[in-house]
């Protein structure tokens, strides 16, 4: 899905930084089985860092809601941060700006989970 | 690949293109609408939204219409005046009911994994029309108007 994802801890709060095109294709199902990895680890509270993402397509913003719903099913949070204006016109034309709970900046969001 | 360029007032450019069912050609056909609507003066925002409708469209056609067969090509068009830009991408599926489709934006779809390609070709383009092929298929005809400031 995405050219990199990579994982780092920030107390007890997970931090995804992707970065590069999520777009459908080879990498389509990388994110999904890093957000799988990381709920069968345990991990409850995790903030998805889309500052360096280039370009996200409808199949991205897929793989999004899908980690999301995972993430949550299993007791835990999925939040965002870093997202630029293009991202965030997405998430509002999709209705899903409501549904993620995002923001600007990444202590800010580490400190929202609860 | 054929492109043709033609005097002003007119058509400008014109590309048309058969190109297999394959992902690479989803980033073929962005990466050549990419280019026409730099030609065409759209800014970095509205290429970016115009590529993407493009390569939305082409996923579709590419996955949905033909499900990736070798046997079967996706038909693509870009034609460039000076007052409009318009991409038709064509099919050899078996079609589809536009209206059968789930309202993504409905409250029981908004957490559905797919089905948002249609909604940002919608939002992104200037003109939409979706109709049956001729010989089969489904062919998506997507224009984009130039705004003189």
């Amino acid at each position: 899905m995405s050219d990199k994802l990579t994982v780092r801890q920030v107390g007890d709060v997970t931090v995804l930084d992707a970065a590069g095109r999520i777009t459908l294709g080879e990498g389509a199902s990388t994110f999904r089985e890093k957000i799988r990895e990381l709920v069968s680890d345990g991990r409850k509270k995790i903030l998805l860092n889309l500052a360096q993402v280039s370009y996200i397509d409808s199949s991205g913003i897929g793989e999004m809601v899908s980690g999301f719903t995972s993430v949550t099913n299993n007791g835990g949070q999925l939040k965002l941060v870093g997202l630029s204006k293009r991202v965030k016109d997405l998430l509002q034309i999709t209705k899903l700006y409501t549904v993620f709970d995002a923001y600007d900046d990444e202590a800010e969001a580490v400190r929202s989970f609860s | 690949m054929l492109t043709i360029r033609l005097p002003r007032n007119s058509l400008m450019a014109k590309t048309q293109d058969s190109l297999p069912s394959t992902l690479d050609s989803v980033d073929r056909a962005e990466e050549l609408a990419l280019r026409e609507a730099e030609s065409f003066g759209l800014d970095e925002d509205d290429r970016m939204q115009f590529g993407m409708a493009v390569r939305e469209c082409m996923v579709n056609a590419v996955v949905h219409g033909n499900g990736y067969s070798s046997n079967k090509v996706v038909h693509l068009e870009i034609d460039r005046t000076e007052e409009q830009l318009a991409v038709t991408i064509g099919d050899e599926g078996s079609g589809f009911d536009l209206a059968l489709l789930p309202d993504p934006l409905a409250p029981e779809n908004l957490m559905r994994q797919s089905g948002r390609g249609l909604l940002l070709i919608r939002a992104f383009v200037d003109e939409f029309d979706l109709h049956v092929r001729p010989g089969g298929g489904t062919e998506v005809r997507m224009i984009k108007h130039h705004t003189k400031s």
